[in-house]
C-alpha cells in the first residue's frame, strides 16, 4: 500500500541516474532555433553520445547471462568449473545439444508445449474474435453486464482457483493429460476479447448494417468482414497469447506427473535438478536455451508487431 | 438500438450474439466462477483432494491467523515488490535515453526486451546457475573488481535481493516499452514552450514527462503488485526448498506446497482466499489512491 505513494516519489529521483536529461536542451528541433545555434547542437550531440554509452552498458548487462547461458553449454564440464573462469570454451562443444536428444524428453516436452501452445491459441483466438464481434457490434440483451461480468474474472488470480480447479480435473480423470492446460483456456481469453473489442470499437457500425442490408449472415459478416478487419489485433494479441501458454509453468507443474506428458518448462525444470547432482552445466544451460530459442526466434520476426501491441497495452490499461 | 427494426430480426440477431459470446460465457461459468464457489466451500473442509472432507468451519482461517510460515511467506511476497519502484525508475530513465536521437536504437530496444520474453523457467535456471558462489557468473565479474561475493541463494540475507535482481533485469524492458510509447506520444510543443520560458531539464521532467507518463506507471504498478503477489515460477526453481529458513518461500509457493505436496487442499484453498483478497483489496485502494491524485479525467 505504501508502495503507491512512493512510486512517483522514486521515479522523481530515478532520473538522477540519467544526468544527460538534466541540464540540456532536449529537442534538436527548437535547439536549432535558439539564440546559439551551433553550441547548442553540439551539447546535444554530446548528450546523446553520452546516453547511447550508458544505454550500451546496460544492453551489455541486460544480454550477458543469456551469452554466458550459450557459451555454458557449450563448455567441457572441466571449463565450467574452471578457475579463472573460461569466458569463451577452446573447442566448443557441439556434442551437448546431441546429447541433448538422446534424451527423448526434451522432445517430448517440446511435442507437448507445441500441442497446447497452438490447440489453446488457434481454438481460443477464434472463440475470442467471436465474442469480441458480439460485444462490440451486435444487439445483446444486457451486453455491457456480460462484458464486465466477463472482465471481473480477471480480479480473481489464478492461485485462489487452482485448488478447485485440480480437483474438478482430478475428479474427471484429467489430471497427468494435458487437457486441464487446454480446456478452459479454449473457451477464451479476456484479455484477448477485450482488446479485440476495443479494436472493433474503432470500425464503424454503418459498415456491419450495410452487410446485414445486403442479407449476408452473421457468420459472413463475421468470416468476411470483421475477421479480416480484426486481423492485425488478433495477429498481435496471438503472438502474446502464444508466448505466455509457451512459458507457462505453475499450472503444468499442478497437473503433469509423468516426464512423457510434461511440457519444456516443467521438464527443463526438472533437468535442472536431476543434471546438477551430476554437474552437467552445460546440458542444462543448453535445454533452457533450447526452451526460450523458439519464443525469440517469433519474437525477432515480430518484434515490430509485438513491441507495438504491448505499448499498446499501456495506453489502453 | 433506437432503430426500428422489427422485432423477429431483432430476436435472430439476439440469438447469433448469444451463440457467439457462449464460449466465453460458458468457461467463465465452469473455470472461474464454479471453483470460486468451491473454494469458498473447501476452505471451511480438512479436504485432502481425494477422500471425504469433514466440514471444520473457521479452523483453516484460524490457522491462516496463526500459521507463522505463512505470514513469513507474505511478509517475503511483498519484500519482493521492493523490487517494482526499482525497476520502474530504471525504465522510466532507459526509455527517457531511448527517445533521444541515438545510434542503433531498434537494436538496443531489442537486447532490452529479450528477457521479457523469455521462458522463467529457463530464466530462473539460468539465474541460479550465474548466483553460484563459486563458478557464477555474477560473483566472476564482482571478482574483477575485487569484491568476493556471498553464495547468493543460499545465504538467507542475500537470496531475496538476488531474486529481486534478476526480476528486474526480466521486466525492465517491458515497463521501458510502455513508458517509450508515452513519451514518444507526449506533444512537443509542451517541451518547446516550456524552453522558451527558461525550464531546464530537470524542472521539464517534473513538470512535463512525469504528469503525461503517470497513466503508464499507474498501469505498471498495478499490474506488477497483482504479478508480484503471485510470485511463484523463480522462487520453486531458483529455491526449491524456500530457501534456507523459509527465506525466500513466496505466498503461493507455500499454498502450493501444503496443498499439493503435503495434501492440505482444505487449508491450502483458505491461504489462497486470503491471498486473492488481499491482492483484491490492495488494488482497489491503488485505483482509490489514483482516483484522488490524477487531475485529468478520461
Amino acid at each position: 500500500m505504501n508502495l503507491t505513494e512512493q512510486t512517483p516519489a522514486q521515479i522523481a529521483d530515478a532520473s538522477a541516474i540519467t544526468p544527460p536529461t538534466r541540464r540540456t536542451p532536449r529537442r534538436t528541433l527548437s535547439a536549432t532555433f535558439g539564440r546559439q545555434p551551433l553550441g547548442r547542437r553540439a551539447t546535444t550531440r554530446i548528450v546523446d553520445m553520452v546516453t547511447f554509452v550508458v544505454l550500451a552498458i546496460g544492453a551489455v548487462v541486460m544480454i550477458a547471462p543469456l551469452l554466458w547461458m550459450v557459451s555454458t553449454s557449450l563448455k567441457t564440464k572441466l571449463e565450467v568449473f574452471a578457475l579463472p573462469p573460461v569466458w569463451i570454451p577452446a573447442v566448443p562443444q557441439w556434442d551437448t545439444y546431441v546429447r541433448m536428444w538422446d534424451d527423448s524428453l526434451i522432445l517430448s516436452g517440446i511435442r507437448n508445449s507445441i500441442t497446447v501452445s497452438l490447440t489453446v491459441t488457434v481454438i481460443g483466438t477464434f472463440t475470442c474474435a467471436l465474442a469480441a464481434f458480439a460485444l462490440a457490434k451486435m444487439r445483446l440483451p444486457a451486453r455491457n453486464a456480460i462484458f464486465i461480468g466477463l472482465l471481473s474474472g480477471i480480479m480473481i488470480p489464478f492461485p485462489t482457483l487452482m485448488i478447485p480447479q485440480f480437483v474438478m480435473f482430478s475428479k474427471i480423470g484429467w489430471v497427468d493429460t494435458l487437457l486441464p492446460l487446454i480446456v478452459p483456456a479454449i473457451f477464451g481469453n479476456i484479455v484477448m476479447i477485450f482488446f479485440l473489442r476495443q479494436y472493433l470499437e474503432n470500425v464503424p457500425n454503418s459498415i456491419v448494417e450495410a452487410a446485414k442490408i445486403d442479407g449476408a449472415s452473421y457468420w459472413q459478416i463475421f468470416w468476411r468482414m470483421i475477421l479480416p478487419i480484426i486481423r492485425p489485433a488478433v495477429a498481435a494479441q496471438f503472438i502474446l497469447w502464444f508466448m505466455a501458454v509457451w512459458n507457462d509453468y505453475l499450472a503444468p507443474i499442478l497437473y503433469l506427473n509423468t516426464p512423457q506428458n510434461q511440457t519444456l518448462q516443467v521438464v527443463i525444470a526438472n533437468m535442472n535438478v536431476q543434471y546438477a547432482t551430476q554437474r552437467d552445466y552445460p546440458l542444462i544451460m543448453g535445454a533452457s536455451f533450447i526452451a526460450l530459442v523458439p519464443i525469440l526466434v517469433v519474437f525477432l520476426i515480430f518484434q515490430r508487431q509485438i513491441v507495438e501491441s504491448v505499448a499498446l497495452t499501456g495506453a489502453k490499461g | 438500438m433506437l432503430s426500428s427494426g422489427t422485432s423477429r430480426l431483432h430476436r435472430s440477431e439476439h440469438r447469433w450474439a448469444l451463440l457467439f459470446v457462449a464460449a466465453p460465457v460458458v468457461g467463465y461459468l465452469l473455470f472461474t466462477l464454479y471453483p470460486v464457489a468451491m473454494a469458498f466451500y473447501t476452505s471451511l473442509t480438512n479436504s485432502n483432494g481425494l477422500g471425504v472432507a469433514r466440514f471444520v468451519g473457521l479452523d483453516n482461517y484460524v490457522r491462516v491467523i496463526s500459521d507463522g510460515y505463512f505470514h513469513q511467506s507474505l511478509f517475503n511476497t511483498f519484500f519482493y515488490m521492493i523490487g517494482i519502484p526499482i525497476g520502474l525508475a530504471l525504465s522510466l530513465a532507459l526509455a527517457i535515453g531511448m527517445s533521444r536521437a541515438i545510434p542503433a536504437r531498434t537494436a538496443l530496444r531489442t537486447i532490452y526486451y529479450v528477457p521479457v520474453i523469455s521462458s522463467l523457467a529457463a530464466i530462473a535456471i539460468l539465474w541460479q546457475w550465474a548466483y553460484n558462489g563459486d563458478f557464477g557468473l555474477v560473483n566472476q565479474v564482482l571478482a574483477w573488481f575485487g569484491i568476493d561475493g556471498p553464495n547468493w541463494l543460499a545465504d538467507k540475507d542475500y537470496a531475496k535481493p538476488a531474486i529481486i535482481a534478476m526480476a528486474i533485469w526480466k521486466g525492465l524492458g517491458y515497463s521501458m516499452i510502455l513508458y517509450l510509447a508515452a513519451i514518444q506520444s507526449v506533444p512537443r510543443t509542451l517541451y518547446e514552450a516550456a524552453e522558451l520560458d527558461g525550464a531546464n531539464g530537470w524542472q521539464q521532467f517534473r513538470a512535463i514527462t512525469l504528469p503525461m507518463v503517470r497513466p503508464v506507471t499507474f498501469f505498471l504498478v498495478v499490474t506488477n503488485v497483482i504479478g508480484g503477489a503471485q510470485i511463484f515460477t523463480e522462487i520453486n526453481i531458483m529455491t526449491p526448498t524456500g530457501g534456507p529458513e523459509l527465506s525466500t518461500a513466496s505466498a503461493v509457493w507455500y499454498i502450493w506446497r501444503q496443498a499439493f505436496k503435503y495434501q492440505q487442499m482444505g487449508y491450502g484453498t483458505a491461504m489462497a482466499i486470503v491471498l486473492g483478497l488481499l491482492i483484491l483489496v490492495i488494488t482497489l485502494i491503488q485505483f482509490r489512491l489514483n482516483r484522488r491524485n490524477s487531475f485529468v479525467l478520461d
